[in-house]
């Protein structure tokens, strides 16, 4: 079972590594939107003032649009069949799966959400917080879009009914991955956000996998 | 009582009575078919009939609206559909260790190079199979079960885009297969004339 997991996160990264350009269209829209919140904030003051909101809430969109396409190749190419065929638990495939795709989309905004936040002139001791907050938020957001995109999976390309199913339920991470970055450049202690973000990301671990597994055998049924 | 039932081998693949729709039409009922190890059935029927249907309901990929799919020992079939099950990006060598692993064994290059080398990809092992044309694609799949330990072999028109060579070659995969006492079910639309096959013809 690990095996399989294990396999499925090397053959994923090295999908990625093939469709370099591809992996990299979210972390360019990442920074370059973040510069166009910065360009259109009228001081530095206020760009320093937004800037964890902004780089949450950019997070947030961007796992929403990155995880569309999670499955969308899978299915095209008979992959997926072939998981739901062999696959018993399909589980372990599937959160293999989720640790490569979060390894290219999550896990470089850990240090691109920082860096953008020093940008838009945040001051450089919230950022080891900050950079934590997305560490331990970012997983879950990827858990949860998968959900959503596990959903829309026999759809079709090009749907934005994806990023319209997993924005709402991004809420109770943005908010509390946000407030830490806040609390962080205030100055103030964001122990207890950080703990939230971590319950956050144990419960969406526990239950996602088996929930984007659910969610593929009922699409392909149809 | 000088009579001796001889013993029956279980059978690999019992369908009863299956049937399925396709919105409101039917598309086929009370299928019935029992494969043997050794045995093979070729589905026939024009396009649209239910070939792949069947095969998928087979497969268990779908649920049949009437009817039960039986494999022997609950081991998955090899299915091998009109979708490579490949990725395009990666090689034939990468995505038949990646089905190794599927399958439950440990990835090995050899095994994955020797069943290529068998359906004549051995110089194209390490291309991406993006870059191969159909029916060397096709032969990937070939060679997923020149590497195969799975008893049942599901394979829908196993002979597209192949070429005359393709053809000998995926007949004598086969043979080989029913030989060592697995069985085969093959959707085909022009006729594949396996020797000693059921025929299971799909009203249209």
């Amino acid at each position: 079972m690990l095996s399989l997991a294990v396999a499925q996160t090397r053959r994923d990264l090295a999908i990625v590594v093939r469709a370099r350009a591809e992996a990299l269209q979210p972390l360019a829209f990442f920074t370059l939107a973040a510069l166009v919140f910065g360009l259109a904030s009228h001081s530095p003051e206020t760009r320093a003032a937004i800037a964890p909101g902004v780089v949450w809430a950019l997070a947030a969109i961007g796992a929403a649009l990155g995880t569309e396409g999670l499955f969308r190749r899978d299915v095209e190419e008979g992959v997926l069949e072939q998981l739901l065929l062999h696959a018993r638990p399909l589980w372990p495939a599937v959160l293999g799966k989720l640790l490569a795709h979060w390894c290219v989309t999550g896990l470089p905004l850990v240090l691109l959400g920082a860096l953008v936040a020093l940008a838009l002139q945040a001051p450089a001791a919230a950022m080891p917080t900050l950079a934590l907050s997305l560490l331990l938020g970012t997983p879950t957001l990827t858990l949860i879009g998968a959900i959503a995109a596990a959903l829309t999976a026999g759809i079709g390309r090009g749907s934005l009914l994806v990023a319209l199913l997993a924005l709402p339920l991004f809420v109770p991470t943005l908010i509390f991955g946000a407030s830490a970055g806040f609390a962080a450049t205030a100055g103030t202690d964001a122990t207890p956000q950080l703990l939230w973000l971590g319950a956050l990301f144990a419960a969406a671990a526990s239950a996602a996998p088996f929930a984007v597994a659910a969610a593929l055998r009922v699409t392909q049924e149809a | 009582m000088a009579f001796v039932a001889s013993p029956q081998p279980e059978p690999v693949l019992s369908i009863r009575g299956l049937a399925c729709h396709a919105g409101r039409r039917t598309l086929f009922s009370g299928i019935d078919a029992t494969l043997r190890p050794g045995d093979a059935i070729e589905v026939r029927g024009a396009n649209g009939s239910g070939k792949t249907t069947l095969l998928r309901c087979a497969a268990g990929l779908l649920t049949p609206t009437a009817g039960a799919v039986r494999c022997a020992g609950d081991e998955p079939p090899l299915y091998l559909g009109h979708k490579p099950g490949m990725s395009s990006l990666l090689s034939p060598i990468e995505n038949m260790r990646w089905h190794m692993a599927l399958t439950g064994r440990a990835p090995s290059n050899g095994a994955c190079g020797a069943a290529l080398k068998a359906v004549g990809l051995h110089d194209e092992r390490h291309a991406p199979c993006g870059r191969l044309s159909a029916g060397q694609q096709r032969r990937v799949g070939l060679a997923r079960l020149a590497m195969s330990e799975t008893r049942l072999w599901l394979l829908d028109e196993p002979f597209s885009a192949l070429d005359a060579a393709g053809r000998e070659l995926a007949l004598g995969l086969i043979a080989a297969h029913r030989a060592g006492g697995g069985a085969v079910v093959c959707a085909t639309h022009e006729g594949l004339n396996l020797p000693n096959a059921q025929v299971l013809r799909l009203p249209c």
